[in-house]
């Protein structure tokens, strides 16, 4: 038995396959992953994403610690309420975890990390955090639930109060507010637009039972996984661990090089790596029929004998064609192979992300 | 879980069913059970007609969303027909997987007398025992 969150008796008594989440009973889909899926690209879905660690960090020298603690830079949040998506990294450049970081107040900030990292995450974050007198407090007491699709806001705003509902509408992409006890972001894992809801673990089953009135579809882990990977986000653990540097997982746009004088942990190594010509990760579209997999070999033309490897693969239900994410060497030529059950199948380099809003972004012809 | 198991079948352990024709004519597909633990399925790949097999010969692959599961020959044969429509309607599995599911068809040898296969009932017993 393992791990359950606040919501596991809704999961449950709505017909989910529970399955082994990183140590939590997680629900994979409640029928059919795909229907899931697409009710979060069409309409709206929901998903328990309790098992995360919500973890705030607060003192009078958090911002400092930050600074220094993760590949992007805090200073770039300059009002309350706003998000960050960074890597934490060891001093190889390896990545801890990926996460996202709020901007409470100037003595507060709110993390959001991996179920699955959260013992090495937070011992990592307590041992730096000791020398500015950080305090590292885990929420145990919250519950999260990512609303999701093109009339999630308005189906959770229902959620609040009338002169609430009328703030949290107006929150911007990648901001968050709080309600009392209740903090909603605009923030989410699919490509699509929606809140990210962290609320008392006693008030879970109750908003997610008023979600549900509100038409909004219960999605599993399975669904969240091919949603994830049309949107081109990065899953922890497939796609980087603490044996790749963020440069040669698609996150250099996470890495803020500039002011040149912060010294972050993992910055001297990276400040090699962006100087050489290394791997990357790209998008890959298959072009038979078959589906694309984690740890299939890559063959490119062009690369002297270098292979790359499929990090993330599925088949994508927007497209009806397999996606997957790949590192390969930097020079690869669009058209590779890639070797699945002993053979080769053409597949194309693509720019994820494969699907947004709703749309397909890529040429399948 | 869905879990329905047609009488006039037999069935193996690795959750293919066998419906026995007329001098030898066998067409074979993987049981409700089967379809229902690997969840909607997203490609099928079934054997050429006229290769032959035998017993326990992986031979066709079906993929959900979530993962790639082999397909074994429950009996030794020839492939004489295969299940075309699955290439673009995958999902019929899911639907029927004892009808318009079905994988292919085999003429089997004249040394195909399978002691191995289940009864309906067997696999009844079978499948309790492995949810256990």
């Amino acid at each position: 038995m393992g791990l359950k969150t606040p919501l596991y008796d809704m999961h449950v008594r709505q017909g989910a396959k529970i399955v082994d989440f990183g140590g939590w009973d997680m629900p994979l889909h409640y029928g059919s992953q795909i229907e899931e899926h697409h009710a979060v690209r069409r309409d709206a879905g929901m998903f328990d994403v309790s098992h995360m660690a919500i973890v705030d960090l607060s003192g009078g020298h958090v911002r400092e610690f930050l600074r220094g603690l993760l590949a992007n830079d805090v200073e770039r949040l300059k009002s309350f309420g706003k998000a960050l998506y960074t890597c934490m990294l060891l001093p190889n450049g390896g990545v801890i975890d990926d996460l996202i970081v709020y901007f409470m107040s100037e003595t507060w900030y709110r993390m959001v990390v991996n179920a699955g990292t959260r013992d090495k995450d937070l011992a990592w974050i307590r041992k730096h955090a000791l020398d500015f007198g950080v305090s590292v407090v885990e929420r145990t007491d919250l519950a999260m639930i990512a609303v999701q699709g093109p009339n999630a806001r308005r189906k959770a705003a229902a959620l609040l109060s009338p002169p609430q509902q009328a703030s949290v509408m107006e929150l911007k992409a990648f901001f968050g507010a709080a309600y009392g006890s209740w903090f909603v972001a605009r923030t989410g894992y699919t490509g699509e637009d929606g809140f990210e809801i962290m609320i008392p673990a006693t008030d879970a089953a109750d908003a997610w039972s008023r979600l549900l009135a509100q038409g909004i579809k219960p999605a599993g882990l399975g669904a969240r996984d091919t949603l994830r990977l049309e949107a081109g986000m990065n899953l922890y653990g497939n796609d980087m661990n603490e044996d790749v540097h963020p440069l040669e997982s698609g996150l250099a746009w996470t890495v803020a090089f500039e002011p040149a004088d912060r010294d972050f942990i993992g910055r001297e190594v990276l400040e090699r790596a962006r100087r050489e010509p290394g791997r990357e990760l790209v998008g890959l579209l298959l072009e038979d029929r078959g589906v694309l997999r984690s740890h299939q070999k890559v063959l490119v033309a062009d690369a002297a004998g270098l292979a790359g490897e499929v990090t993330s693969g599925t088949f994508s239900p927007t497209l009806n064609r397999s996606i997957a994410l790949a590192r390969v060497p930097k020079t690869s030529q669009p058209a590779v192979q890639v070797e699945i059950r002993d053979k080769l199948h053409p597949a194309r380099i693509v720019k994820p992300p494969f699907v947004r809003h709703g749309k397909p972004l890529i040429d399948l012809s | 879980m869905s879990n329905n198991v047609p009488r006039d079948l037999q069935y193996t352990k690795s959750h293919e069913w066998v419906r026995q024709g007329q001098n030898g004519a066998v067409e074979i597909g993987i049981t409700d059970h089967a379809q229902s633990a690997l969840g909607d399925l997203v490609f099928v790949e079934v054997p050429d007609v006229g290769r032959a097999l035998s017993a326990g010969e992986a031979c066709a692959v079906v993929e959900s969303v979530k993962a790639a599961s082999d397909v074994y020959a429950p009996l030794a044969g020839k492939v004489v027909a295969n299940n075309a429509a699955l290439a673009g309607k995958p999902e019929l599995l899911n639907e029927d997987p004892y009808g318009a599911g079905w994988l292919f068809r085999l003429q089997a040898g004249p040394a195909a007398a399978a002691p191995s296969l289940m009864s309906a009932s067997a696999y009844e017993s079978f499948l309790a025992e492995e949810s256990k």
